[in-house]
């Protein structure tokens, strides 16, 4: 096993924002087409963990390998063309682009011209956007803002997307329909996905990693992670659902 | 963007329009009128650059002046060192292209916000002017070129025929060329702006952190825009001393490059015709106020801002790309019930 590089590979990562020491001694290892969850309160350093895995915040200390390769020094677009797709938390279209245009930029930039208009039209159709492709994405509705940029995280191929809060604000309709969206995309991509909502961590997740305070306390099953009780205290307030 | 401004439609009739008044104008104009058409359109071809950088490329550039000024510096000095005007020609857009390069390397590339953008390249249009107008004396020559400090250049030769010193180039010639010239570059931004660079480009101007999630890297795309802005601006500058045979510091001043931001509010951001009518009609407007001695013209021209900026915030040509849309959707509404999603 120890022979198998893992697609990323955090070890003792650090970050300090001033006195804010936002991620702590950070060792995360992710199997190629692996989907992970990663959970924990508001402020345990989530977003800042998707920042560093995508060269937008650059660690104090340690080292983040994608596939064996120190990428923690790079320039900031250096992970995406590396085969790191993101969506983040706040939505980030290109407003004033069509959806259509929205999805092929992330396709051309790896394509030809060609290739990316059948690549846009087949990944539109498989998060169920195709019938809204000539609108423009700052007039979509929220659930369907979110299909669209995992339509432009998918429609580049990267072997390994990050997620953070792909089901929020979302409809139970739409929740379950984004939880089937993910594990499709998981038979060809590895994934971490960040998220809040419980059931939807249920529906989608073999193994959970929990962060609190910046740092990992622990990676387990959803089961056993939701039935622990230290994890119940500081991120459920001793009330699961 | 304004889907009015993105659609070919609207591209092709702003073409067949230019084509017919390139042909069309010579036939029915004076002599003088037609002179007067040339500046106008040698002035648009500069709010163009600055409607592709900003509009385009979200990028606010208060120096585009100081390419339009280089343009028109280095065609003089160079066409009178040389006699023939073709290399001056060229030289005339590539040097402005160049500084433009080096300029936007040092914004872009040391990621300068975009407040430290507005007061690098308005400084250094102000530092050109003071340099250009400083140097008056008969030591300031650069070969058979004297620079003229606060005098400007007088005489400048005008552009001949590729190769041909003494087929030098008569007003009508020049009217051909320069509106040529507008609707190249106008053709030219077109297919750029349809293109992967263009969309990369106008994607940083919408979201840059997302454009560099993607994998691409945003400031290679924001100095390409910029220099080819600088090019333009620079291709206006050639014409311009030509329409003249003219050149002096003032067009490297601070209302030149106020003006060329004001056309661009006035006739609509986000669009390239829009800028062309937003220079035109004030040229027009200040040329007219000209006539009379009650008013200011630039009292007028910042009443005409204000008011833009305040009842017009889109400009002209997306207002009535507005109307055309909703008077056609209204059209069809009533020839048909059936409501499109």
């Amino acid at each position: 096993m120890s022979a198998v590089v893992p697609i990323i590979e955090t070890r003792d990562l650090n970050v300090r924002f001033g006195g804010v020491h936002a991620t702590r001694d950070v060792n995360f290892t992710l199997a190629e087409n692996e989907l992970r969850c990663v959970i924990g309160p508001n402020g345990a350093g989530k977003s800042t963990f998707f920042k560093l895995l995508t060269g937008q915040v650059k660690p104090t200390s340690g080292q983040i390998l994608f596939r064996g390769k120190d990428i923690s020094k790079m320039q900031p677009h250096d992970p995406g063309r590396l085969g790191i797709g993101i969506k983040t938390q706040v939505p980030s279209l290109f407003n004033g682009l069509s959806v259509w245009e929205n999805v092929w930029l992330s396709a051309r930039r790896v394509n030809s011209t060609a290739q990316a208009d059948r690549i846009t039209r087949e990944t539109l159709e498989r998060v169920g956007m195709h019938a809204y492709r000539d609108v423009t994405a700052g007039l979509l509705a929220h659930g369907m803002r979110q299909w669209v940029e995992i339509g432009v995280v998918i429609a580049a191929d990267p072997p390994l997307i990050l997620l953070d809060e792909p089901a929020a604000g979302m409809s139970d309709a739409e929740v379950a329909r984004t939880a089937e969206l993910i594990l499709e995309i998981n038979r060809q991509h590895a994934l971490v996905v960040v998220e809040h909502d419980m059931n939807f961590i249920r529906m989608i997740a073999r193994k959970v990693t929990v962060l609190h305070q910046g740092a990992v306390i622990k990676e387990d099953t959803p089961d056993r992670i939701m039935s622990d009780p230290l994890i119940q205290q500081i991120y459920l307030g001793k009330k699961p659902h | 963007m304004n889907r009015f401004a993105k659609s070919w439609t609207s591209a092709a009739l702003s073409l067949a329009i230019g084509l017919a008044l390139l042909v069309g104008l010579p036939g029915v104009l004076d002599d003088y009128t037609l002179i007067e058409v040339t500046i106008y359109a040698v002035m648009s071809i500069l709010g163009v650059s600055l409607a592709f950088i900003w509009g385009f490329g979200g990028i606010l550039c208060f120096g585009q002046a100081a390419f339009f000024g280089l343009g028109a510096y280095v065609y003089a000095i160079a066409v009178m060192n040389m006699g023939d005007s073709t290399v001056p020609f060229l030289l005339a857009i590539v040097v402005p292209a160049l500084f433009a390069a080096l300029l936007g390397y040092v914004i872009f590339y040391g990621r300068l916000s975009d407040v430290y953008m507005g007061v690098i390249t308005l400084t250094v249009t102000l530092i050109l002017f003071n340099l250009i107008n400083s140097t008056a004396g008969p030591e300031w020559r650069i070969g058979s070129a004297a620079l003229g400090g606060f005098n400007g250049i007088p005489a400048i030769p005008t552009l001949n025929l590729p190769g041909l010193p003494d087929e030098v180039l008569t007003p009508k010639d020049l009217f051909y060329v320069t509106f040529s010239c507008l609707l190249l570059v106008y053709l030219g931004l077109r297919v750029l702006i349809s293109s992967k660079i263009g969309r990369v480009i106008i994607a940083a101007k919408e979201n840059e952190q997302r454009v560099l999630l993607l994998g691409y890297d945003a400031r290679a795309y924001k100095l390409f825009s910029f220099t080819v802005g600088g090019a333009i601006a620079g291709l206006a500058g050639c014409l311009f001393a030509n329409w003249g045979a003219f050149t002096s510091p003032t067009i490297f001043g601070l209302a030149q490059s106020a003006q060329i931001i004001i056309w661009v509010i006035v006739g609509g951001l986000g669009t390239l015709v829009g800028p062309i009518v937003g220079c035109v009609a004030i040229q027009w407007l200040t040329s007219q106020i000209g006539t009379q001695q009650t008013l200011n013209s630039n009292l007028v021209l910042g009443a005409i801002l204000v008011v833009f900026v305040l009842l017009v915030p889109r400009g002209i040509v997306p207002s009535i790309g507005d109307l055309i849309d909703k008077a056609w959707r209204r059209l069809r509404g009533s020839k048909s019930s059936e409501a499109t999603p």
